[in-house]
């Protein structure tokens, strides 16, 4: 899937720096349209989370709470809290409404506000998430740089076995696999969760057992994503080695290192910064599996109870936050390429 | 990408060894191009030794899924049949141990052969059919001046673009949920939320060939929209699109993987990511390593595979690749 992501998101840059030269339009122009599509894929998502909870079912109601023994009052209370028997564009009105000022409904299993669900669920999974990016995308690139250099060589041969085989791996097998071994047979580290029992107790200790508890949900994140920079950063440094400026810069005499450093891994590292960004927004729904197997308490493992509970409005819920999450980073990502890239900003 | 193919075009350039006989009809010396191609693209996929070395283990693994009914009886999958210590480690009557009902996971692991290779490759057929087809008419009226042609074209991508940023995992989870879990609902929802890449490349491909001469020629000829699709720009993406399917069918065992083990699957037909699913609720851990380690295994080597014979296909299409690997 990413693979054929990551294609179609490079044919879509290439287009974009190459052929989507019409009417040179300035600066500002470029990036409100930008701004404007994502607004409207946002828009589409909104739609799209509407129909599928709602209309979509033959009778929301039942569907909704998956019980078909709903006596006649529970279901028209049930069509009252949800505003069901209202016309669609009248329905479609109110949950724009409630949707923008955060209502996201109630919980089916605790009846706590969706919102309050999310709010708690999302800094565990900004401090898993964040971590691992940054880990997978230094190491990666690293692994990238180095093996795409020197090309052949043994460095090069087995990070690349070794890369080949992260990325054919389910992310959530790995965790189980180091979950039964590390925490399992090992008890080098716990079995899940963000805090020990005991609370892990406060400032210095406390930080230290938050880390000892994020280190497999994180070693699995990092390693499974690490896979994908090291395969796209090796690919586009070899498409750059046979430039010409390369030849030019080393006819200048500068050393290897420097041809390496200033000339070729700042061309060859544009694919990579726009796949990091459209991950950004990926990883964090793609963390529902890991945060699963780790009882990690943020959004992707809330997705997951709520899934099977099923819990309607808190899955929906956590879904708009993903596809913002995409939408989003996809835009930062674009933008930032559009002020660092003036091969895409004349575009 | 310059695709060097012409490969199965009907129109392309002149072959290296024009057919002598000049009796030959029009289809009889396509149909002779066609094959004679195809030799040669064998004869270089051959030399790859990465392709070639993915494409016995599909085999091997293919061979498996077919005669999974000859290999491992299916009344094995049935718990109420399945009388052995539950969640126990290899044994010789059970070379793989058995699973939290009983079963033999080796029995299972065949089967599941059958099914997450079904899943992968009907799934991968509908995402390549709709990213095909989106890519071939994007591409083909996005390269005509008309008005129309470009707002084709321009409405097109912004649904593609659109399933390129849709986050695929709770979108699958969403609709998995909502028509109630079956295989038939993962084979359809990895199919249409997938196909947004292979559109891009092929629209890509797609505008390339209508820059050259012979379509000229065929608009000349009064050739309508449908015949130049079908009969000059499609023959001309099918490498392209070869590969592509392929290094798809690795994304969608991958997806189903997930899926299952979320368990949106169907729990009577096993699948790799469904006994994933088990083992992770009934039993990591305790018992049955293997019952864990296998599924896994396999699922590495089935997408590790389909992922080598897909860049080989690749390189050999565009020699250019072959650098880097």
């Amino acid at each position: 899937m990413a693979e054929a992501m990551l294609e179609g998101a490079r044919a879509a840059a290439e287009e974009r720096s190459g052929t989507g030269a019409v009417g040179s339009a300035g600066l500002s122009r470029t990036i409100t349209v930008k701004v404007l599509s994502a607004a409207i894929t946002l828009f589409v998502v909104l739609v799209a989370n509407f129909f599928l909870f709602r209309v979509l079912p033959a009778n929301p109601a039942k569907n909704l709470t998956h019980n078909s023994t709903l006596t006649a009052k529970q279901l028209l209370a049930i069509n009252r809290t949800f505003g069901l028997g209202l016309p669609l564009p009248q329905q479609f009105w109110n949950y724009l409404v409630q949707t923008f000022h955060g209502n996201l409904g109630r919980s089916f299993v605790n009846q706590l506000p969706v919102s309050e669900l999310i709010g708690q669920a999302l800094w565990p999974t900004i401090l898993l998430v964040g971590t691992s990016t940054i880990l997978s995308t230094v190491i990666g690139v690293w692994i990238g740089i180095r093996g795409g250099w020197s090309r052949g060589s043994r460095f090069d041969r087995s990070s690349t076995a070794f890369v080949n085989v992260l990325y054919a791996m389910p992310d959530f097998w790995l965790g189980m696999v180091l979950l039964i071994t590390l925490a399992g047979k090992l008890a080098l580290f716990p079995d899940g969760g963000m805090h020990s029992f005991t609370g892990g107790g406060s400032g210095l200790a406390g930080f230290a057992d938050l880390l000892w508890h994020l280190a497999l949900p994180c070693l699995v994140l990092t390693l499974v994503y690490l896979a994908e920079y090291a395969l796209v950063m090796r690919s586009s440094l070899i498409d750059e080695l046979k430039a010409d400026y390369l030849l030019t810069a080393r006819a200048k005499g500068l050393r290897d290192e420097l041809v390496r450093r200033r000339h070729a891994v700042p061309n060859a590292l544009l694919p990579s910064v726009t796949l990091i960004m459209l991950n950004l927004g990926f990883v964090i729904s793609g963390a529902i599996t890991t945060e699963t197997v780790f009882s990690w308490p943020g959004l992707g493992r809330l997705s997951y109870v709520s899934l099977n509970a099923p819990d309607y409005p808190t899955l929906e819920g956590t879904f708009l936050l993903f596809s913002a999450a995409v939408i989003v980073a996809n835009l930062i990502g674009d933008l930032l390429l559009t002020l660092f890239d003036p091969r895409v900003r004349q575009a | 990408m310059s695709v060097r193919a012409a490969t199965s075009t009907s129109d392309g350039p002149p072959p290296e060894q024009p057919p002598s006989s000049q009796a030959l009809s029009p289809r009889a010396l396509a149909r002779a191009r066609r094959k004679a191609a195809l030799v040669r693209f064998w004869r270089e996929f051959r030399r790859d030794r990465r392709g070639m070395s993915g494409l016995i283990v599909l085999a091997v693994m293919i061979a498996i899924a077919l005669l999974a009914p000859v290999l491992a009886n299916s009344r094995g999958l049935n718990p109420i049949y399945a009388t052995a210590t539950p969640n126990a480690g290899p044994s010789l009557r059970f070379p793989l141990g058995t699973d939290s009902d009983g079963r033999s996971v080796l029995t299972e692991l065949i089967w599941g052969a059958r099914n997450s290779l079904l899943v992968g490759f009907t799934a991968t057929l509908i995402s390549i059919l709709i990213g095909a087809l989106v890519g071939v008419v994007a591409g083909h009226f996005g390269s005509i001046r008309a008005r129309a042609g470009r707002l084709t074209d321009n409405l097109l991508m912004r649904a593609t673009d659109w399933f390129l940023v849709v986050p695929f995992l709770p979108l699958a989870m969403v609709v998995a949920r909502t028509i109630g879990p079956s295989l038939g609902v993962i084979i359809l929802v990895i199919g249409l939320t997938s196909w947004a890449g292979t559109a891009r490349i092929v629209r890509a491909q797609a505008l390339a060939v209508e820059t050259r001469p012979y379509l000229e020629r065929a608009k000349a000829l009064g050739a309508g929209h449908l015949h130049q699709m079908y009969r000059h720009v499609l023959p001309n993406v099918m490498p392209l699109l070869l590969a592509n399917t392929i290094l798809t069918v690795a994304g969608t065992i991958l997806a189903e993987t997930t899926l299952s083990f979320l368990g949106l699957g169907d729990p009577i037909r096993p699948t790799w990511g469904q006994m994933l699913g088990a083992a992770y609720s009934y039993g990591v851990g305790t018992g049955n390593v293997v019952w864990l380690l296998a599924p896994g295994i396999a699922v590495i080597i089935v997408v590790m595979a389909f992922t080598l014979v897909g860049h080989a296909l690749e390189a050999v299409l565009d020699p250019k690749l072959r650098d880097r690997q």
